[in-house]
Order: structure tokens, then C-alpha cells, then sequence
């Protein structure tokens, strides 16, 4: 009878999170900004029908980067928590804090029991009636949480694209310039993205009730600065 | 968090997603007492013009021969571009309404796009089907559907009966005990090409007439300042039409309501005096 080898529980954790890390580092990142009116949240995503941004609920949205089957079936799982919990008790008691806690649940969840973690990173982010209360969990792929404000980035370039970020982003912009700071963190010095390479959606302060819109790709033009 | 395995994945179907979680409640078994007197909402009507389509409801709700309420709201935006109005048991309507609603967003939210109107009105049917073994028992409801279809550009119309039976009218579609008042109401006087005016006016003279002859359909009750809910839905989505309009329009259209029967009144005694007796 043959003996299974010994691992160190430290090498199999360090193992997937390898694994995990360097499949999300494969895809193309993601910005989540706040500006005057809103969260913006800017993805570079040359497809217009596989989405990385989306609705959740009435002021709550969902981006997710790394294997597209697995944040989108996040994704989903997510929108019917949401709705079942509207549907049972009010529109009023669904929150960002509660789904990206579930989400973590469920990450670390997979990270530890399965035999492969998921290859993926999330926000959810949450408009608030002001700027101060407006909210952004990042989860990792492990489960880890993070409770970010101003502006979150999301992917395996996260650290320079956060530090563009901080030393262009301030507050009170309108959403032509936060969109313009977005891209250009995004982009970095060498590169620049134009309308065809980007996914952009806004969530709406001011909206009566769904504030999720997405900026199509045939309008974006009117809204990123001319090159 | 919900998941499924792909067998079992309920999809974008949020009333499935509801019935696993254990969420909708099941029909009785027997018959609702007598004595158990079940509120009812009453009289809707829908109209097509120019623009699209106008519903409309008038706000009584009734147990038996008691009032149960006099501002009860019975036409509800589906989504943005459509509308439903409900007649029947008021509980169970509300509650399909609530997960119509949501079924709408729901799909749109999972699919990334947005139902057809034909597909979110055969889902309505879906949900009065399913209602039927409830309705058996005495908690019937029936809706009417109606939005602006975008892809055809034009306003398009759902009645429904007790079993689903989806059948979508041309020009005008009613619900609840004063519907068939209220139809023939509608029916004299339609003609093709309304305007809004003309549209929103011709559905308040309906519920207006319907009221008139269905003690479960409420009038305009100009004392508390509760009028129909009158809703328009165009190109540009739902919209409820604010009560002062409503208001407004009850009075210009004071005359003509009154000129039909003489404002209901029966002279008494025959005047020798009065020379301009008709």
C-alpha cells in the first residue's frame, strides 16, 4: 500500500494561493472610483456581451475579474440572495455589507475544501446618499475582505494601477473627469485604451430606485476626453 | 448564497428560485369560509392611443358589503416599459404583483437583458395559471397586463381569465366586477388615433360609470381627494398621472357626466311656474 507524500498545510495554502493569484493575473484589471454623483467602475474588457460589471440590486454592484465562469456564477448566487431578501423582508434591508460577507463565506469556503480555488477577485460596492457613505468590499479569492473608500482596484496590476490612482484621483469630481483619472490609472504611462477596450458602468446617487446604468460602448466616446 | 448544480439551476426564473427557497405560500384545501370575508379589489381598465397604453383603477377594496379600503392602489408599473393592473382577492394579487415585479427585474438582472413583452405577459399568464387551485378556494385574481412594446413601438394589451388564458386585445382590456361597466363604457366611445387627453379622460368616465352602477367599485371621492390611479405608458416608460390632473379633469368633465341623466335627479313636483322645465 502506497503512502500519500506528506504536504505542509503552510505549502498546500501557499500552493493554491499561487495558483489562484496567477490565474487572476492572466485577465486585465479593474477600477472602482467615487466621483460627485456616484461609484464609478471601469473595466477593461475588449467584449461587449461577457460582462464584468453588472446590477445586483437597487444601489449595490457587482465586478468581478479572473475566470469569467466563476464571477459570473458569483454573480448570479448573488443577485438571487439579494432578490430572495427583498422579496422576504424589504428592498430597504438589502446591503453591500451582508453580500460581500456571504461572498466571503463562500470563497473561503472553496479555498480551503476544494481541490481548486476560485481564480477570482470581486467588489461589491454600495452607493450611498453621500459621498461618506458610500462603500466598496473587495474579497479575495481566499475569502479575504476588504472594506476600501474612495476608490478600489481589482486584478494582478492592482498595486501600480492603485498607486496612479492615488496620486491623480480627488473628491468632488463629475464623471468625465473621474472617468478620465480611471482610464488613464488603467492604462499606465506606455499604453492608452480607447472606447473599444473599455466596460464602464456607473451607480447613481441621485436614482430614485435602480441605480445601476452602464455607459454602452457607442456613447462612451462623449464621455472619455478626446485623443 | 443560493447555488444550484446545472440540473437543478433555476435560471433566470425567480418564482422557481422563491418556490425551492420555500418562499410562496401554498393554495388552501378548502374553500375560504364565508364568515372569513376576504378583501377584494375591483374594477381596471387599460386603453391603447397615440402614445401607447393608459390603465387605470378605481380605489375601493371591498369584504362582502363592507368597505375595506378607500385608497387602495390596483395598477403598478411591471418594469419600465410596461404596466399591471389587478382585480380579485386583494392578498394573493398584491403578492403576485410583488413577484411579478421581481421576476422582470430578476430576469433582466441574471439574463443581462430585458424579457419581450410577449414574454413578460405570458409569464403573468404563468402566475394566474398557478394561482388556479387558490383561486378554486375562492382567492381568484385577475390581471390585466399592458406596456409599450419597444420593438414594435406601439402599446399592446393583456386580459387574462381564472386559468391563465392569455388573450391580448387590440383596443381595450378590463378586469374586476365593474370591468364589463366599464368596457361598454370604453367600447362606445373608442376610436382609433385617442390622444392622451381623450385616452385618460375616457378611462376616469369609464371607472366613473362603472362606480356608478358596481357598489364594489369606488367613484371619485372629491371630500378626501382620492381619484383613480391613472397611469400612462409610452416610449418614455411608466408614468402615473398626478391627482390634481385627475382632479382637474373630473371637474371639466362635471357637465358632460351631468348632462346624461340630468345629474340623477327626478324632479319631484312638477313645477306650474317654472317655464324652462325640459
Amino acid at each position: 500500500m502506497s503512502m500519500p507524500f506528506y504536504v505542509a498545510p503552510e505549502q498546500v495554502m501557499k500552493d493554491r494561493a499561487d495558483y489562484a493569484r496567477k490565474g487572476i493575473a492572466r485577465g486585465r484589471s479593474l477600477v472602482a472610483v467615487q466621483f460627485a454623483d456616484g461609484i464609478a467602475i471601469v473595466a477593461e474588457n475588449p467584449s461587449t456581451t461577457l460582462r464584468k460589471v453588472s446590477e445586483i440590486y437597487d444601489r449595490i454592484a457587482f465586478a468581478g475579474v479572473g475566470k469569467y465562469n466563476e464571477f459570473d456564477q458569483l454573480r448570479i448566487a448573488g443577485v438571487r440572495a439579494a432578490d430572495l431578501k427583498g422579496f422576504s423582508y424589504s428592498r430597504e434591508d438589502v446591503d453591500a455589507r451582508s453580500l460581500g460577507n456571504q461572498y466571503a463565506q463562500i470563497l473561503g469556503q472553496v479555498f480551503t475544501h476544494e481541490m481548486k480555488p476560485m481564480e477570482v477577485e470581486i467588489l461589491v460596492a454600495e452607493v450611498g446618499a453621500s459621498e461618506s457613505s458610500d462603500q466598496f468590499f473587495h474579497i479575495l479569492y481566499d475569502g479575504t475582505v476588504m472594506d476600501e473608500d474612495r476608490f478600489t482596484v481589482l486584478g494582478g496590476d492592482a498595486d501600480s494601477i492603485a498607486s496612479r490612482l492615488e496620486a491623480t484621483w480627488t473628491p468632488g469630481l463629475d464623471l468625465v473627469s473621474v472617468l478620465a483619472v480611471a482610464v488613464a490609472a488603467l492604462a499606465g504611462p506606455d499604453r492608452s485604451l480607447v472606447a473599444s477596450d473599455l466596460e464602464v458602468a456607473v451607480l447613481d446617487r441621485g436614482a430614485q430606485r435602480r441605480s445601476f446604468r452602464r455607459i454602452e460602448r457607442t456613447e462612451l466616446p462623449d464621455f472619455l476626453p478626446q485623443s | 448564497m443560493p447555488f444550484f448544480a446545472a440540473s437543478d439551476d433555476p435560471g433566470p426564473d425567480f418564482a422557481a428560485l422563491a418556490r425551492i427557497q420555500g418562499l410562496v405560500p401554498i393554495a388552501p384545501l378548502s374553500a375560504v369560509d364565508d364568515r372569513l370575508r376576504i378583501t377584494h379589489a375591483t374594477t381596471v381598465v387599460a386603453v391603447r392611443y397615440v402614445d401607447g397604453v393608459v390603465m387605470a383603477g378605481d380605489r375601493r377594496a371591498t369584504s362582502g358589503n363592507i368597505i375595506s379600503h378607500r385608497a387602495i392602489e390596483k395598477v403598478f408599473p411591471a418594469d419600465r416599459h410596461s404596466g399591471v393592473a389587478i382585480a380579485g382577492a386583494a392578498g394573493p394579487a398584491m403578492e403576485m404583483v410583488k413577484l411579478f415585479q421581481l421576476q422582470l427585474e430578476h430576469y433582466e438582472k441574471v439574463e443581462g437583458s430585458q424579457l419581450s413583452l410577449e414574454g413578460k405577459a405570458n409569464q403573468l399568464g404563468q402566475m394566474v395559471r398557478n394561482n388556479l387551485p387558490a383561486a378554486m378556494q375562492g382567492l381568484a385574481v385577475v390581471p390585466i397586463f399592458a406596456g409599450f412594446d419597444v420593438r414594435r413601438q406601439t402599446g399592446r394589451l393583456f386580459q387574462y381569465d381564472i386559468t391563465g388564458g392569455r388573450y391580448e386585445e387590440s383596443n381595450f382590456a378590463t378586469s374586476g366586477s365593474g370591468g364589463s361597466l366599464a368596457g361598454s363604457v370604453v367600447k362606445m366611445k373608442f376610436h382609433e388615433g385617442l390622444t392622451r387627453d381623450d385616452a385618460v379622460d375616457l378611462v376616469i368616465t369609464a371607472l366613473f360609470e362603472a362606480a356608478d352602477e358596481d357598489s364594489a367599485t369606488g367613484g371619485p371621492d372629491m371630500v378626501r381627494g382620492i381619484y383613480p390611479v391613472v397611469a400612462t405608458i409610452t416610449t418614455e416608460g411608466f408614468e402615473r398621472v398626478l391627482d390634481a390632473e385627475i382632479a382637474e379633469r373630473f371637474v371639466g368633465l362635471l357637465d358632460v357626466l351631468a348632462s346624461r341623466d340630468g345629474g340623477g335627479r327626478i324632479s319631484e313636483t312638477p313645477s306650474e311656474t317654472s317655464g324652462d322645465a325640459p
